[in-house]
Order: C-alpha cells, then sequence, then structure tokens
C-alpha cells in the first residue's frame, strides 16, 4: 500500500540584515528550490524576522513543522531536536515567542499540534550586514543536507537521494 | 546603607532592560530607574551608504517594527528627491503606504494588548505568572485569543501585500511606492472568508473595546490611579487637528491641553526638541528645548496622541474618542493604564481605516513615484506603535549618507516610563520588608503600558550587552556585572 506523504512546513526565522542571524531565512530559501525541484507538493516553506503568536495558526494544520534558526550555541554545525510544546519558554520578550510556546498555543487554541523540530545552525558573526559568514555557509550546507534527506523520507521519495541533493 | 533591589530583565518587553529600585534602611523606596543601554551604533553604519538604501536597511534596526522605519526613511528621502513631505506623493502612492501603516499598527498594538495587557487584566497584578500569558487567556477565554491570533495575522497580511514581502519589505522607496495593490488583493484584504476580512477586524476591534472598558468599569480606582501622573504629550496631528499616524504637523500639550508645540513643520524638529544624557542611562532623555530638560519632557504614543488630536477622522472610532475625552472633562488624560484604552480606540481606527482604503479605486493606480529637485537633508516623521519616530538624513554629492539621526518612540518616552516606574516602586514597595512578584510585575505593568521597544531605542537588535552597577548612598559601587 502506497503510504501517504507527510505535510511538511520548514519555517525559517531571523533578521537576514544581522550576518548569521539570516540562517534560518536563507535555509527556508534553499529549502523552497529543492522542494520545488522534486515537485513535493505536500511540503512548503515560510520565514519571517521571529516567530509570535500567529504561527500558532499557521503550523496547526500541518503534520511536521521544523522551525530553522540560527544559534550561538556551543555545537558543532547544527543541531536537530524534536521539541515539546512548552508554556513557560516566552523568549526575553513579548514581541517573539519560542517554537514550543508556538507549539503549545498551537495545541490550546486550535486543538491540533504538528509533530515539531529545531533545526539550529550554529553562527559567528551577528553585525548589520547583509550575508552569511563563510563559516556559517559550510554550516548551513551540512544542515542542508541533513534535512532533505529527512524530507525525502517524510515524503517517500525514493530518490536515495544524495547526489542530487547535493548543493551546487 | 540602602539596599538596591534589581529587575532584570523586564519580561515581555523587546530588548533587554533593567529597572533598579533603591530602598533605605527602614525599607521606603529612594528612587528607581529605568536603565537602558543604548549605543548609537545604526547612524554610524549607514553613513556612505547610497541614500536610496535606506528604507530597506533600517529595517535591520528592528525585528519588531520594520515599518516604522522603513515608512519614516522613506518619508526622509521624499524630501531629498524632492517628492515633497506627506501629500507631495501620488494618490496611489500615499494610500498604498498609509494602508501598509494602517496594517503595521493594527497588528503591532493587537499583540499588545492580547498577549501582553489582557492577561494583565484576566488575571490581575497579582496573578498567576504563569497564566499572565496568552495561554493563560486562552483557558479562560479562549475566543478572545483566537481573535488575538487572527486579527494579527490579518494586520501580517496587509503588510505582506503592501510591502511586497514579510521580511525587508521593498513597498516604499523615495518618491512613492514599487507596486500597487492588485484586485485579487484587494478582494482578499476586503471580503477574504472569516474572518480574515475588513468587516471582522472592525467587529473584534469594537469587541477588544468593550473588554477594556468593562475592566476598567469594574477597576476604576486601580486602573485610574496606577502610575498616573500630569505631563507634557506631543504628537503628530493632521494640519486641521485630526488625528493622524502617516503625515502632518506636531503639537505638544501641557497637562491643561495648552499648546506648547503649535503645529509646527517636522523638517525643523531640532529647533524645538533636544536630546539630555544623563550620566545613569545610556538612553537619551528627548525634551522641548522651549521649556528645558525639566518641564519640556513629554509623553509619546497612543494616551499622547489622542490628547493632542482635536477628533479623529472614522465613525465608530470617533465615537470611542468621544467617550473616552468626556471621562476627563476634555482634559489630557494623565493615566499610564488608559494607554490601553487609547490603543484600543486606535486599533478600531485602523481598521476603519484599512477598510475605507481598500474600497479607494486610487489603490489600483500606476503612478508610482515622483521626482523633483533634489535637496541635501531631509526628515521623515510618523507616529509609529509606540510613538512620535524621527529620521533625519543627510547626504553629500555623491548620494551617500554623511549624517543620520534617528529619535525612536521608546526614547521620547524615557523620562515618562521612568517616572512610571519610580511612582509605582513607591506605591507599591514603600515601607515593604520583601519584594514580593506581585510587586516586581507592578513594574513591569508601569513600563508594559509604553509598549516599549528597547531593541529599537538601543538600535541593537538581540543582543544586547547589559551592564548592572550597584552602588550605595555614598555612591559607591558595591557590585557591577556585564551581561554578554
Amino acid at each position: 500500500m502506497k503510504k501517504n506523504p507527510k505535510r511538511v512546513l520548514i519555517y525559517g526565522y531571523g533578521n537576514p540584515g544581522r550576518q548569521d542571524d539570516g540562517l534560518g531565512i536563507e535555509m527556508a530559501q534553499k529549502v523552497k528550490d529543492w522542494i520545488e525541484e522534486h515537485h513535493l507538493t505536500c511540503m512548503q516553506t515560510d520565514e519571517n524576522y521571529q516567530l509570535n503568536i500567529e504561527d500558532a495558526e499557521k503550523i496547526h494544520e500541518w503534520d511536521i513543522v521544523v522551525f530553522v534558526d540560527a544559534t550561538k550555541e556551543a555545537i558543532h554545525e547544527y543541531k536537530f531536536e524534536a521539541i515539546e510544546p512548552d508554556t513557560a519558554k516566552v523568549e526575553f520578550s513579548m514581541h517573539a515567542v519560542s517554537p514550543a510556546y508556538v507549539l503549545h498555543l498551537s495545541e490550546k487554541l486550535f486543538g491540533r499540534k504538528p509533530k515539531a523540530y529545531v533545526l539550529g545552525i550554529k553562527g559567528f558573526s551577528w553585525d548589520m550586514e547583509e550575508g552569511l559568514t563563510d563559516n556559517a555557509k559550510l554550516n548551513m550546507e551540512q544542515a542542508f543536507q541533513f534535512l532533505t534527506r529527512k524530507l525525502a523520507g517524510w515524503a517517500y521519495i525514493k530518490v536515495n537521494l544524495p547526489i542530487s541533493m547535493l548543493s551546487e | 546603607m540602602p539596599k538596591k533591589i534589581t529587575i532584570e530583565p523586564v519580561t515581555r518587553v523587546e530588548g533587554h532592560g533593567k529597572v533598579t529600585v533603591m530602598i533605605d534602611d527602614f525599607g521606603n523606596v529612594q528612587d528607581s530607574r529605568l536603565h537602558i543601554v543604548e549605543f548609537r551604533g545604526f547612524e554610524r553604519f549607514i553613513q556612505g551608504r547610497p541614500y536610496w538604501e535606506a528604507p530597506v536597511l533600517v529595517q535591520r534596526l528592528c525585528g519588531i517594527c520594520p515599518v516604522s522605519h522603513h515608512l519614516a526613511a522613506a518619508k526622509a528621502l521624499d524630501v531629498i528627491v524632492g517628492a515633497g513631505t506627506g501629500h507631495g506623493l501620488t494618490a496611489v502612492g500615499e494610500k498604498m503606504r498609509r494602508l501598509m501603516h494602517y496594517g503595521q499598527f493594527f497588528q503591532s498594538h493587537v499583540l499588545h494588548f492580547f498577549h501582553l495587557s489582557a492577561p494583565d487584566f484576566l488575571f490581575g497584578i497579582d496573578g498567576d505568572p504563569a497564566l499572565r500569558n496568552i495561554i493563560g487567556v486562552a483557558q479562560t477565554n479562549r475566543e478572545l485569543a483566537i481573535q488575538g491570533v487572527m486579527m494579527r495575522k490579518y494586520g501580517q497580511e496587509v503588510i505582506a501585500r503592501t510591502a511586497g514581502k514579510k521580511i525587508h519589505g521593498t513597498g516604499a522607496v523615495p518618491g512613492g511606492i514599487n507596486k500597487n495593490l492588485s484586485i485579487a488583493e484587494r478582494d482578499e484584504l476586503l471580503h477574504g472568508p472569516d474572518p480574515l476580512n475588513a468587516d471582522k477586524m472592525i467587529e473584534w476591534s469594537v469587541g477588544a473595546l468593550e473588554f477594556f472598558k468593562n475592566y476598567h468599569k469594574n477597576n476604576r480606582a486601580m486602573v485610574d490611579s496606577f502610575a498616573a501622573y500630569p505631563s507634557n504629550h506631543m504628537g503628530m496631528v493632521r494640519e486641521d487637528g485630526a488625528f493622524d499616524i502617516y503625515h502632518g504637523v506636531l503639537r505638544a500639550v501641557d497637562s491643561e491641553g495648552n499648546k506648547i508645540l503649535n503645529d509646527v513643520d517636522y523638517q525643523d524638529y531640532d529647533k524645538y526638541i533636544e536630546e539630555e544624557v544623563r550620566s545613569w542611562s545610556y538612553m537619551k532623555f528627548p525634551y522641548l528645548k522651549e521649556y528645558g530638560p525639566e518641564k519640556g519632557w513629554y509623553r509619546v504614543g497612543p494616551l499622547a496622541r489622542l490628547n493632542v488630536c482635536d477628533f479623529i477622522p472614522s465613525p465608530l472610532a470617533q465615537k470611542e474618542f468621544e467617550e473616552y475625552k468626556a471621562y476627563t472633562n476634555g482634559k489630557p488624560n494623565g493615566m499610564s493604564l488608559h494607554y490601553h484604552w487609547a490603543r484600543l480606540i486606535e486599533v478600531l481606527h485602523c481598521a476603519e481605516m484599512m477598510k475605507e482604503l481598500l474600497e479607494d479605486p486610487d489603490l489600483q493606480n500606476t503612478d508610482l513615484v515622483v521626482r523633483g529637485e533634489k535637496s541635501r537633508k531631509g526628515v521623515g516623521v510618523i507616529e509609529a506603535p509606540r510613538g512620535t519616530l524621527f529620521h533625519h538624513y543627510e547626504i553629500n554629492e555623491h548620494d551617500q549618507i554623511e549624517k543620520a539621526n534617528l529619535i525612536v518612540s521608546t526614547t521620547n518616552n524615557n523620562q515618562p516610563m521612568n517616572m512610571a516606574v519610580n511612582l509605582t516602586a513607591k506605591s507599591f514597595m514603600d515601607g515593604q520588608k520583601e519584594i514580593t512578584e506581585p510587586m516586581m510585575n507592578a513594574v513591569e505593568v508601569a513600563i508594559r503600558a509604553y509598549d516599549p521597544c528597547l531593541s529599537c531605542a538601543t538600535h541593537a537588535l538581540g543582543d544586547m550587552p547589559l551592564e548592572i552597577t550597584v552602588v550605595n548612598s555614598k555612591n559607591e559601587i558595591i557590585d557591577r556585572k556585564v551581561k554578554d
């Protein structure tokens, strides 16, 4: 029996005017091209400066949501973690909220929450400039290869990846 | 020795702030201050860049109100490219910008009310901190919480369609705009399926006002007395005195309603406004030059805007405005928590104006840009959601920006926020042996009424170095911490 592909939203966020803070946005755009190339109508990308309460409505109907953000954490190239709803993680301001908070809001307000993951890509520089640093680009490339393998799995596409997924 | 209590960061306010409350040996509050670390990195960053890049570049300042900076910069550059100020643009140019601005105002105010203020109203200042957020609202009043989310989404949709894209929008360009509104976009915003349409937004805006007014009716003493104090108020009004957040003249009134800045052209703002530096704060303190720093400081934002204007040019908001003004017998309103009331009247006005503009066929015109005789200097002023926002640019013969000066809304409200913090600290903490969560939240409620955007005020998005210095009554440093 043919399996139904998962409906997946890839949501990148950050400020591309602040160097590596644009990693999430850049990744979303890169993944968008990949989705189009593979004609995956079950997947979409979106992007914004930061997450906010209205994103609860946006995510609630998807099977899976991957939040993509830049991170300063002491990790290697990237991290990919499943997240659960969390009320306490309102980030330091009211003007932006965490992925876990959006997930919680989705469940409370719209009665549904997708499976959710955070893809954090390590960044290095955050000045008021456009463009990623070279090291951030390398990290993004690795994260991209990882993510597209995941997406291929969720879409049940047979291309057993890789070469076609390696970016130019 | 006085004891210092530091509350930081101020949660649910953009960026980091630090509040220091100095308490003497008897437990009485001596003084309280809101410290914000400001640096002028942005003005330096923009120097040397071609002027036409400014409306996009300035959006890097802040991911919270990028549209406000985008429009203020574009207005300043209108002057530089000789398109004049405000009404110099084509009809479609001005109206598309206005629609973008109303969308931004709407979603910003809605976020503030539903996510930030409503929890305080529903659960009280001394309510469970775990509930004082929109999740708490959802548990108590799910419909209200959903309305907040969907209204916010609608405002975002308006921005996306007028600015061209959600991030680093390019809708406003020097001398006009780069796109009009297609019929399909118009219909989607005007008649979209419930609830995402203009009529529903008006209906829900009225409902939000009713929610506040009911709360006010049942908690009149607290709402009216909390951090209430007389002050001057400044804002922009249309030439005929009407409420206008996009273009007009600068007006200020004192606490009795006397005009102390009489409808002046904002191109000359630096003749009337000066910024004072104080040793204990990195954020400047603006004031009206004529009255000096002691008497010339003013409030900006929703409360101030309704205090300086004569009427609101949309029927439902005007009706609410009349009720609001009658509450203080026509005198300026100095009650900090009435910022929320004023903010919701503005939400209703924006909803009405969005509908009016969406029905205007001018939005489909194609004459997008005008040009005239070039000038080396331009000042753009708009009313951002948090208050009056100034952008001032000067260019050289190579079309590069030589000078930039920005006075953001939160900076304009620096002294008022400090006043509110001090009053609240004295009221809630005096004589108390222990600082409790409700006391701390009371101080935050006072600050939140002004909806500060510290990210803007500090001109630094995200990380902001925070220095904490503790001094005793002899001004000796007893502790100092720097948070990166």
